[in-house]
């Protein structure tokens, strides 16, 4: 009895700190400057299949990810509504765009997760989209890579790439602070809870899905 | 209320009587297939999440199929295929299929169902978005992510939101010159990238069931391209031959009820269907084939999970037999036996890659080649403005290659038939 006391106790204590955590550590407000494209932004746009081969687990190898993303967008789609703007400078690996605004059915194509993780790797924060393809959506939530957020409006026919932007996460609502316009942002459902564990590792530690302590 | 197949395979794999489309349900996967693109960073997660001593759900249910960047001189992409076997070795995984053995098979997708792993009421995952092939043998499939993938390598499970279904029906029969590849693009042409994102694309009607195994993969395996979470084709005798001699592990066969509910049904007379293609740089910019007469190719691309298949180049042969190419065509099998079914089979006194030869084709090796692009010294990759006539499955810009480039997708027939006349050309026009 005591032991089956002090086990639901240690459970209750690591829950709490670790829900302390991650309120200190998500990130409530995101802020930057927006890059935008437009519909149908395939994984080949995002990084092209000739760069998949870097690896991901170290540290160096992997910023040549950021260096590479959204190297396969062609130059009139890059940065609209203009078009021309590079997402990275020459020889850099991170972005000055730390919030990414698409059309619909974003990140469609391969399953490849090195897409959402070169995003990352160039330092993009968000991105809010009117849709999303289902298996980037996924990756991006279950990999943790940072938060996919839908929007109703025609977002990115109203942002131009460099507005500054401010997302409100516990608000679900976005600022853009060069044209002074709020947007309500759709909520995020119940993949909140993967996002706020931090992604699906996390998640499943916290529902006993998996043991809470890495072997 | 009755259950679609993709329902009843996901309620028995999560343990339930029921389930209904937008559950989120955390099922028991029987097959997880990786490759040597996602295989190391899948590898990698695996051993950060769960310890670097690791090991497996169950060694029997991973399957590796190298399979993308293969003959390659990429020094990184060589040490991915390192990665593979040294995780191999250390957990002892049976079904490996390694570079440069006789083991050896080639696209992942068609070797999964050559060598038995397809296998009808299972669930697989892949980290592969053309996944959804294996739909074909009446099974739930689709493509995943590295950290989805490693979840699974950890667990053996993985939570889904139980989709949708749209029901594709095609009654009657199709016309000879008609091939799978002209029947998906004709529908993603109609429903559109976005089309049936979440959902399942589920194919009936007797012109559908007429088809052989790999044309109905054909049909599975561009669900992805309508957005589709996965493709499904109840399995019939068809089926069971192909699995029959290829495996002897038990399986469970789901119909669908016909109280079950969809999201969309819609019907086609198979007898009306024509040629179609896929224009630059969607797969949903169809048009006619005949409407395209004036587009002058100087690329044939005849390969890939999608259009790599020996029925594919029977097709193919059947218009080349005899001819000469106008454009460069490739040649490249999907798997090292269908290579083995085009030295071995004939058409008219010649094997199949006698008449390809004869025709002034380029042979590859068995792999994904330039579906993808690749690294720069991909067989048939593109590199400049070439406008390519290909059986692949994407057209995006860049996607074979250069960002310069222009893909039309399009059936073995049609891309026969408009290698031999340097223009895209409606197979009708060779056939008859």
């Amino acid at each position: 009895m005591q032991n089956l006391y002090l086990h639901w106790l240690a459970n209750f204590l690591t829950k709490y700190y670790f829900y302390r955590y991650l309120k200190k550590n998500m990130k409530q407000i995101i802020e930057g400057k927006a890059y935008v494209l437009g519909n149908d932004i395939d994984t080949d746009q995002i990084i092209p299949a000739e760069h998949l081969v870097y690896s991901l687990s170290d540290p160096e190898e992997k910023k040549n990810y950021g260096k590479f993303a959204l190297s396969g967008v062609p130059a009139d789609g890059a940065g609209l509504p203009d078009g021309n703007n590079a997402f990275i400078n020459g020889g850099k690996f991170e972005s000055e765009f730390a919030i990414i605004v698409g059309g619909k059915n974003f990140g469609c194509g391969s399953s490849r997760e090195h897409a959402p993780a070169c995003l990352e790797i160039a330092g993009i924060q968000a991105i809010v989209a009117e849709s999303y393809a289902r298996i980037f959506y996924r990756n991006s939530v279950d990999g943790g890579f940072f938060i996919p957020f839908e929007t109703p409006d025609k977002l990115a026919e109203e942002t131009r790439t460099g507005d500054k932007l401010i997302i409100d996460v516990e608000k679900e609502s976005l600022t853009n602070e060069t044209t002074g316009k709020s947007y309500t942002l759709n909520s995020l459902g119940e993949v909140i809870e993967i996002i706020r564990a931090g992604n699906i590792f996390e998640y499943a530690r916290q529902s006993g899905l998996i043991p809470s302590d890495k072997t | 209320m009755g259950m679609t197949i993709t329902e009843k395979i996901l309620a028995a794999h999560a343990g339930k009587d029921k389930v209904q489309p937008g559950e989120n349900v955390w099922v028991d996967v029987d097959v997880l297939m990786t490759h040597d693109v996602c295989g190391p960073g899948t590898i990698g997660i695996f051993k950060e999440q769960f310890g670097n001593n690791a090991k497996v759900f169950d060694r029997e249910k991973i399957v590796i199929i190298p399979d993308h960047y293969i003959f390659t001189e990429d020094k990184h992409a060589n040490r991915n295929i390192d990665i593979l076997r040294e995780f191999v070795s250390e957990q002892n995984l049976p079904y490996y299929y390694d570079v440069g053995t006789e083991n050896y098979k080639g696209v992942c997708h068609l070797a999964l169902a050559q060598e038995g792993h397809n296998r009808p009421g299972e669930v697989l995952f892949g980290t592969d978005s053309h996944t959804c092939t294996s739909g074909a043998f009446g099974m739930f499939s689709t493509g995943i992510g590295n950290t989805d993938a490693a979840f699974i390598l950890g667990t053996g499970k993985l939570w889904v939101k139980v989709p949708e279904s749209m029901q594709f029906n095609f009654t009657g029969e199709f016309p000879d010159y008609i091939m799978a590849k002209d029947i998906i693009l004709q529908v993603i042409g109609d429903i559109g990238v976005d089309g049936a994102t979440y959902r399942t694309m589920e194919w009936t009607g007797e012109a559908v069931m007429d088809f052989s195994m790999e044309e109905r993969m054909t049909l599975c395996n561009m669900a992805i391209e309508g957005g589709g979470k996965n493709a499904i084709i109840e399995a019939d005798d068809v089926t069971f031959d192909y699995v029959k001699k290829r495996t002897d592990k038990p399986y469970t066969v789901y119909k669908s009820d016909s109280d079950a509910n969809y999201y969309l049904k819609k019907t086609y007379d198979a007898s009306s269907m024509e040629p179609v293609v896929a224009k630059p740089h969607s797969p949903d910019n169809k048009a006619l084939a005949k409407e395209c007469r004036d587009v002058k190719i100087n690329r044939s691309y005849i390969g890939s999970c999608t259009g790599g298949k020996y029925t594919d180049f029977l097709a193919a042969a059947e218009l080349l037999s005899g001819k000469k190419v106008a454009v460069d065509t490739f040649i490249v099998p999907a798997t090292t036996e269908v290579l083995k079914d085009l030295e071995r089979e004939t058409l008219e006194g010649k094997t199949l890659m006698e008449i390809f030869k004869d025709a002034g084709c380029e042979i590859g090796d068995a792999s994904c080649a330039a579906c993808l692009g690749g690294p720069q010294d991909t067989f048939g990759r593109t590199h400049g403005t070439e406008v390519v006539v290909s059986t692949t499955n994407r057209n995006f810009p860049g996607r074979m290659g250069s960002k310069q480039s222009e893909v039309y997708l399009a059936s073995p027939y049609t891309a026969a038939a408009s290698a031999l006349t340097g223009h895209i050309t409606d197979p009708r026009e060779m056939l008859n």
